[in-house]
């Protein structure tokens, strides 16, 4: 049993330091990368909504980062899982290996980087003269693991059901872009019109983004928010799980 | 009395014919209640009601045309198929042959891919590293083996398949025709390597279409014809029969 167990984990960190290895490979900026995409968007939202429309919000670029880079997280993941067995279908159809392990470590990639990138949203606190919360110490954490096993759900019905119905692809595009608008990450919640409001918790991601931000911006994390996200986290895994394993076994079938 | 280590006990393989896959998720919704039906019904039998039995440490060898079954047969050997009716029992680990660079990144060194096809086969990384220089020196890919597999030459590729998964101490291993490539002094390195796995007593199945080879390694040998067993037993008379018929 031990021995399985060591096996899993070392099926994870090699998988996963692939990952991280392909990614940079001949790349000459490498994390400079997984940064950059996000503060591009940050600066586009910046000169729409800031300087041209004038929004009247403090320090909208910090709120706009501190937005983004844990959106940018949940979007690569989910962007990428599509490809995720299609992508490996060699592999799949002749080795008989724990296939729910690729979908794990692309998400788990991505939150290495998502991680790596939080001391850019310190610099951004630096320069709006914010201090840092020792509630990161345990809101960190705690917000990783829900926005982990949420996105490790998603990501495993999406590469799952991709398999059998190709344009799966395509409409978690789409989706995916019109969820982001409809979260309030480069708006305040407090901006949506009050009888659209209670509408706000059948985002799934609207609770988890609002907690990140005002963890980072405040310092606080409002309990019924957390929970919310906690809740569509648990489904969505449980959910994500529920359809790889009922589909899992005609994998080798259909590639 | 010798012990069998896989069963095959009356068993079929049907794959459904993924139209929708083809078609995509509009025509499939729009035509629901058929493509239902059409799922449920459509599917194309890649093997009939096959028994058979291999023991331990015996080499056998599947032969027959391209799309009657084979890899079918290697597939739920493996264990990444199911079977539609009867029941397969595999007794051990194993380990397949997988094709030319299935399982290697291009972008990544031999080295790292050789530690990537490890742990993918089922070895954890202690004992992969254990065993990284005595692939490397199988695989007598030399300098090579720190630079990124896509410049590799086909050949080179499967030198280093076949020298990972050669030390991967397999229990069964499936060999899936993929000696043909190589130069002639790799293959007979990998031919002499199957002769040491036969001496340990290394249970083998191995599918190929070169009728000398599969003479020289294989205990017995099954033909397999239109999805069911056509012959079983000894090399000489199953190669001399389906010699007969197709030259």
């Amino acid at each position: 049993m031990n021995v399985k167990i060591q096996h899993y984990f070392d099926l994870i960190t090699v998988l996963t330091q692939k990952e991280i290895k392909v990614r940079y490979k001949s790349s000459i900026f490498g994390y400079l990368w997984s940064i950059g995409h996000p503060l591009a968007f940050a600066f586009v939202f910046f000169i729409a909504f800031k300087v041209v429309m004038k929004i009247q919000m403090e320090d909208y670029a910090l709120f706009l980062i501190a937005g983004l880079f844990p959106w940018q997280w949940f979007v690569n993941s989910v962007n990428a899982s599509p490809m995720i067995f299609l992508g490996n279908a060699s592999i799949i159809k002749k080795v008989n290996f724990p296939r729910n392990i690729v979908p794990f470590t692309t998400v788990l990639q991505d939150m290495i980087h998502f991680i790596l990138s939080i001391p850019v949203i310190v610099l951004f606190m630096f320069i709006y003269h914010k201090s840092l919360s020792l509630s990161w110490f345990y809101g960190i954490p705690l917000l990783l693991g829900i926005q982990f096993f949420m996105t490790y759900g998603i990501s495993l019905i999406v590469s799952s059901i991709n398999l059998f119905f190709r344009d799966i692809e395509r409409l978690t595009a789409i989706f995916i872009t019109l969820l982001f608008y409809f979260t309030p990450v480069i708006y305040p919640e407090t901006m949506i019109p009050e009888k659209y409001k209670p509408l706000i918790d059948l985002n799934p991601l609207a609770s988890l983004m609002i907690s990140w931000r005002n963890l980072f911006l405040t310092g606080q994390l409002e309990p019924t928010s957390l929970m919310v996200s906690l809740a569509y986290s648990t489904f969505a895994f449980i959910l994500g799980y529920l359809v790889y394993r009922k589909l899992s076994w005609k994998f080798a079938e259909v590639l | 009395m010798r012990e069998p280590v896989i069963i095959f006990d009356n068993v079929s393989k049907s794959y459904p014919l993924y139209h929708h896959i083809t078609v995509g998720i509009k025509n499939f919704l729009l035509h629901l209640p058929k493509a239902v039906s059409q799922i449920k019904n459509s599917s194309f039998e890649a093997l009939k009601d096959i028994s058979f039995e291999i023991y331990k440490s015996e080499t056998l060898g599947i032969i027959g045309k391209n799309g009657v079954g084979k890899s079918t047969m290697l597939g739920l050997i493996a264990g990444v198929l199911k079977p539609s009716e009867g029941k397969v029992l595999v007794k051990g680990r194993t380990s397949p042959l997988l094709e030319l660079g299935a399982g290697f990144h291009p972008e990544l060194t031999g080295r790292e891919n050789i530690m990537l096809n490890g742990v993918l086969m089922g070895l954890t990384r202690a004992e992969v590293l254990k065993k990284m220089d005595e692939i490397i020196k199988f695989s007598e890919l030399g300098d090579f083996i720190g630079q990124p597999v896509r410049v590799f030459s086909s050949g080179m590729l499967a030198r280093l398949g076949f020298s990972v998964v050669a030390h991967l101490d397999p229990e069964i291993l499936l060999i899936d025709e993929i000696l043909a490539v190589g130069d002639m002094h790799f293959q007979k390195k990998c031919l002499d390597k199957m002769m040491g796995f036969k001496k340990k007593g290394v249970t083998m199945v191995f599918v190929s279409h070169s009728m000398e080879d599969v003479e020289r390694i294989c205990d017995r040998v099954m033909w397999v014809e239109d999805h069911s067993i056509k012959m079983i037993g000894e090399p000489e008379t199953v190669v001399s029969n389906y010699s007969k018929l197709y030259l």
